[in-house]
Formats: C-alpha cells, structure tokens, sequence
C-alpha cells in the first residue's frame, strides 16, 4: 500500500506524523492517507498473528513445556505478542482521529478550535515506546538462543533473562514522554519520565551481563550467527549507553533533534535489533532451508557490516554533540560537519557491501548449497532434533519435554531418554493435525485493499462507493470463513 | 487463526495445555485489546474534557432520564444474554432463542435511542426568553447577551452539537460513535447464531462455544457502556467537571 502510493504523492511527515504536519492544510496530497490506512491493515495483521502466538503459547504446548521451559525465542516472540496486541489500539485510535480529522473537520488536532496537538505525541508515543520493545524483544531472544548453543554451556541465569524480558515490556509502558522532553510537560512529568527510562536500563543490563556469563568460560565456536550475536552485544550496549545519556532530560534538551539521536537509535536498532535478526537467519538457515550457507563468506560479511555501521553511525555521535540537527539534507559548508558527514557516506557503503554478501550467501546456497544435517550446531533445543528442512507437520509424534534444553539433555544422558507421546497429547492416534487451508482469508484481505483504496480516492465516480464495495467484500469474506465447518480431528488423516 | 482445535465442550478441551478452549482464550487476548481501544477513545474525551471553545456543552444537550433509560435497557440485555446461555446448556432450545431474540431487540432499541439522541443533538436548540431569561449556563448565557442586546424579546440559536462543532462534539460522537459500532456488530453476531441454530448440530448444549464467546463480547461491550455512561454522562452534568 505505502509503497503504491507513490502514485499521488508519498507520506511526508515522518515517521511519528506528528500533528500539524498531517492536516489537510498543511498537507492535501494523498501521502497521509495512504500512510494511515496502510497503517491501519498492518494493524489489523499484527493483532491477527499476535493473538495466534499468544493462544498457540499458552495453550499448545507439548506435553511438559512449562512456560519456565520454553526456549528464549518463544518466550520474547510470547511478550512482543502481548506488547502488539495492547499498543496497536493506542494507534488505531490516533489514526482513527486523524483521519476523522482529513476526513470530516473534525477537532482533534484541530489548534483553531482548542484542540491539542500534544494528544497527538501522546497517543503516538504510549505505542510507538513499546513498539521500539516489539523490535528488540525478539532479537534478544535470538541472541539468547545462539550463545548458549555456540558456547556448550546452558543459558546462565536463565529465569532472570525471562524476568528481565517481561520487566523490559512492563517498563516499556512507563517511558513514552522521554521522547517528548522539550515539549514542555513541565518538571515533575520531565523528572518522572527521566527516573523510569533510567531504570529500564537495569533489567537490560541484566540480561547484558546473563549473557556475558553464558559465554564466560565456555568452549566457544565462532560461526557468523555467534558473531552477529557478539555483535550485537556490543553495539547494544553502546546504543544502551548513549540511551542512557538522554534518559537525563536537561542533557536531552542538548542533544533533542541532532545527529545524537539518530546515533543512538541505529546503534540499538541497526547494532541491536538487525544484527540479532542477521544471527537468527544464519543460526536457523540450514534448519529453514535444509542447507548449509558459506561460514566464510558470512563471515567477511559479518566483518563488513560491523567495521560499516560503526563507521557510518559513530561519527553521528560528534556532529550529533557539536549542534547538526537531524532531518536536514543539506547545511551551510562552514560548520565543520563535512569530514564526519563523509566518513558517515563512506561507511554506508561498506555496509551495502556487507548486506549484498548476505543476500548472495542466502540467496545461492538455498538454490546450491551442501545439504544440511539436521543437527549441524550440536543445537540445544527441540528444532535440532527434526530434518532440515522440516516436514509440514513439523513432530512426527509430539515430544515429551523433561527439562529446558530437551534435545541436548536428551543427547547427553539415556536417563531422558524422549518417549513418544501416546496419551496425554491430545492427538493420539489420530497422527498431526493441520488447520484446513480456506480462501476466504484471502477474499478478506483483497476486500479491505480495495476498501483502503476507496477511502483514499473517495470522491472516484459515486463516493465512497469503492469503499463500501471493498468493505463489503472484506466482510463476507470474514463471516464465510468463521461458518466455515471447522475441521474435526477425528476425520483428519496425517499429512493433510 | 486458532480455530482448528476448537472445543467440542469448552473448560473440557484436553488437547489444550491449560484446558481452555483456543477460540475462548483469543477472544480473552482480543477483549485485552479492545480494551486499550476504548481506553484511548475514553483517554481522548477526557483530556478535552471542559476545553471546547464554544457550546453546547454537555450540561447543555444531555438528558440523563432518557439515557438511563436506554443504559437500562441494555443491562437488562446483558441479563437475557446470560439466560440465553443458561437455557442452551439445559437443552432448552427454544428458551435458548427467545432470550437471544430479545436480546438482539433490546440491543437495536439501545441503538435507536443512540439515533434518536445524536439527531437530537445535532439539531439542538435554544430559546432564551430575554425578559425573564431564568438560570442559563455558559452557552445559554452566551446565546442571550448576543440576541438580546439588539432588543429582540427571544434569543435563539439553531446551532445544534455536531462533531465539527467543538471538542465536546468531536471526542464525544466519536466515543460512542465506535460504542454503537460495537453493540450493531453484536447483533449481527447474535442474529447468526440464532439462524444457525435452526441448522441440524451447529448448536447444541454441548457445542455451545460459539454462543459463550458471543456472550462474553456482548457482556464486554455493556461494561464499556457503564463506563461511558458514568464518565460521560453522570460527569457531565456533575456541578465540578
């Protein structure tokens, strides 16, 4: 949708369309439109895979899975669910006034007639905090994942790191105004927000230094998904750091809108959540993919984007602190920022270079690659101990986990030995069960594209008519599926 | 989504870890974030609570007897849902569709007195009789010292609270706008289970998911109202807010 809506005219406010940048005054194109309503549907998509996750986490786990014994990926992946599914609303709602706004002239940012534009910042940052969470969360979780694996140890303090997790998503809930330091809330509100972000960055040390003690004294193995692992430890930390730094909001009234805030948000963002992700693709590729990628070639290109992005983000620091503000594309030549600017364009570079090495490792060895074992990193949890790649169905007899880390004990002593699930799984006899696939879904999701189309150009021949065609589409869509019959375990066969 | 393993006896559901059903622990997940919806719309109202620039105001277009009167009614809509489950799970199925038919009536009767209150509102308007104006409030007095002090022996206004008109109009046609939504898409929720139980084995006392989870939507959408109400409408007209 976003990316169509080149055609009229891209959104221009920025990422946060802080109100009244998004009026209709300051704003007629289509560009906002077409960014609210993309919004909306991605919305709408997160809050369906988010409550998927949440029910299959509590409610579908094999038989001996506590939740004190789920593997760090799934219990990060269970609390960016929950985050989704509690900020999404705040948004909805914003985007909702907003568009009534663009829409109907209603009030809402509307100054002329006493409304606020800070409701905007508000309702924008109590989800766009926690949404800064839904991304880190997972990578934590991936990193949490490779370093007890490439280390031969188990994860050191394993419920702490959970802890921290679910402290870092409730605290994430308590810090939205530190983006909005110089709007003037006023000291006592200034002074609160600057205490809570200050101690979010206590469970994240702590679950900085579990993972320094999950690998101190460790037989470790330097595969890239250990390296971007390592990696992303260091840069986390530094961006934590810089985090830190203007979490003190006389020192944030300094540093508000320069290069430093764009510093630190790359270090945690690029060095933090992409470098996990770039882990997690190369630690489970031979899983995914039933090969193996060039340990090499990640590695010259782990090298790449580590050497690229701290020379392309550190020198934001300097210019950040010495007054460049952000979201300018050009400056008067005397100011002393050119060299570092350079250094910056210069690192990028070295950056694509990195990235184009990933996507040529991935993409050529998917196609051409050595076949993969389906153990091919003495794994600790349960994914190792399937084929790579998977079958559809994933366990052939739903496994009965005795411990955390199931496959490696069950590796290493008969004493675990895994017994096949027969009574208890629910499933017995009746083989793996898989939902039916359906169409309507797709009839639905067609349906509110063609609606958001409607909204934009509403005034298209009858108006509004491409609208209620698409709704009413994306709503019979729905209500087919939900009469769908629902399929009975007892007809299932197998492999469907 | 999470319909594949649905219960055929919900709290039974020994395929389930915790031995809830899926669907009822979505819905659960689902109403959470329903929540912070209403919670957002509700935080809206009031923070612009008390900052329109112009009338009406609340205390000028609320009457509280009549919304009482439809808060009532859909209350008592909650009661006949709680029975329409009651009387399935006894294998009473005609009492089953009964309750659930007055429950979907009493829901559209809320619905009409929501229509019939946002029309009234947006033609609300106001005589002031200019030689024995009475007690006035804000937008009243406002009203009388502009028609009165060009002689006339009335001053009116034909205004009426429209959501362009201020804040007050904005947030609040917006809050129970998505209100009513909610309660019309409760009784097209309601109306095809009701059809869909004329179909042989759709619903029966053992296979009564379906309707429990309808059940816990409507119950859910009537503690929004009771919020609403009281914050809205009891607040509004409050002397002190």
């Amino acid at each position: 949708m976003l990316k169509l809506s080149w055609i009229g005219g891209a959104t221009d406010a920025g990422w946060f369309g802080y109100a009244p940048l998004t009026s209709v005054a300051q704003n007629p194109g289509t560009g906002i439109d077409f960014w609210i309503i993309s919004l909306q549907i991605l919305g709408i998509a997160s809050l369906a895979a988010s409550f998927n996750f949440i029910v299959t986490v509590i409610n579908m786990r094999a038989p001996g899975m506590t939740m004190m014994r789920l593997p760090l990926f799934t219990w990060m992946s269970f609390i960016t669910a929950i985050l989704l599914v509690l900020a999404f609303p705040v948004i909805t709602v914003a985007l909702i006034e907003l568009t009534f706004d663009r829409y109907f002239m209603f009030n809402f940012f509307n100054v002329a007639n006493g409304g606020s534009v800070v409701l905007w910042q508000h309702l924008f940052w109590v989800f766009g905090h926690p949404e800064v969470y839904i991304l880190i969360l997972p990578a934590m979780g991936i990193v949490s994942e490779v370093l007890p694996v490439f280390s031969k140890k188990p994860l050191f303090g394993y419920k702490t790191v959970v802890l921290a997790g679910i402290i870092i998503a409730f605290m994430g809930w308590m810090v939205w105004s530190h983006h909005m330091f110089t709007v003037g809330l006023g000291a006592v509100a200034n002074a609160v927000f600057t205490i809570t972000t200050m101690l979010i960055a206590v469970p994240t040390g702590i679950k900085v230094f579990n993972w320094l003690g999950t690998i101190w004294g460790g037989s470790i193995r330097f595969t890239t998904p250990m390296l971007f692992s390592l990696g992303f430890i260091a840069m986390f930390l530094m961006g934590g750091i810089s985090g830190v730094m203007h979490a003190v909001s006389p020192s944030d009234a300094q540093q508000q809108d320069t290069y430093f805030i764009p510093a630190h948000l790359h270090y945690v963002l690029f060095g933090g959540a992409i470098m996990g992700i770039l882990s997690g693709i190369f630690y489970w590729f031979p899983k995914y993919s039933g090969k193996m990628y060039s340990e090499r070639q990640g590695k010259i290109s782990f090298w790449l984007i580590m050497i690229g992005q701290n020379v392309t983000f550190f020198p934001m620091h300097f210019v950040g602190l010495d007054g460049m503000p952000r979201r300018i594309y050009t400056y008067a030549d005397n100011m002393g920022w050119d060299f570092w600017n350079g250094v910056t364009t210069g690192g990028a570079f070295i950056l694509v270079l990195g990235f184009l090495l990933v996507m040529d490792n991935i993409g050529r060895h998917w196609k051409n690659g050595e076949p993969a074992p389906s153990d091919p990193w003495d794994g600790r949890t349960l994914e190792w101990s399937i084929s790579s790649p998977p079958p559809e169905y994933n366990f052939e007899e739903i496994p009965i986990v005795r411990s955390l880390d199931a496959w490696w004990e069950t590796k290493q002593g008969e004493a675990h030995k895994e017994v096949p699930a027969s009574g208890g799984s629910g499933n017995d006899g009746h083989g793996i069960h898989l939902p039916q696939p359906s169409y309507w879904p797709f009839v639905a999701a067609a349906g509110l594209f063609i609606a958001a189309y409607g909204v934009v150009f509403n005034d298209l021949l009858i108006p509004w008519a491409l609208a209620a065609i698409g709704l009413t589409i994306g709503f019979v869509g729905v209500y087919a599926w939900s009469l769908e019959p629902i399929n009975d375990p007892e007809e299932e066969d197998s492999t469907h | 989504m999470a319909q594949e393993h649905a219960a055929p006896i919900h709290g039974k559901d020994e395929g389930t870890t915790t031995g809830l059903s899926h669907r009822k622990m979505l819905m659960w997940a689902f109403l959470g974030s329903d929540c912070m919806f209403f919670g957002s719309l509700i935080a809206t109202y009031l923070v612009y609570q008390g900052k329109s620039l112009e009338g009406p105001l609340p205390i000028d277009v609320f009457d509280i007897p009549v919304t009482s009167i439809s808060t009532f009614v859909l209350l008592m809509s909650s009661m006949s849902m709680v029975l329409a489950y009651s009387a399935l799970t006894k294998n009473n199925i005609k009492g089953f569709r009964i309750w659930m038919i007055s429950t979907a009536i009493m829901g559209s009767t809320f619905i009409g007195f929501q229509v019939y209150e946002f029309s009234s509102f947006a033609n609300h308007h106001v005589e002031i009789d200019c030689v024995s104006p009475g007690e006035l409030t804000k937008y009243e007095q406002h009203i009388f010292d502009d028609g009165c002090s060009s002689g006339e022996a009335y001053a009116e206004s034909h205004e009426g609270l429209k959501p362009q008109t201020n804040l007050f109009g904005t947030s609040f046609y917006t809050l129970t706008g998505f209100h009513g939504a909610h309660v019309t898409l409760g009784i097209v929720w309601l109306l095809s289970l009701l059809l869909l139980s004329f179909k042989k084995g759709v619903i029966t006392p053992e296979k009564n998911l379906d309707v429990d989870l309808a059940a816990l939507y409507w119950h859910f959408v009537d503690v929004v109202w009771i919020v609403i109400f009281t914050v809205v409408y009891l607040f509004g007209v409050f002397p002190g807010f």
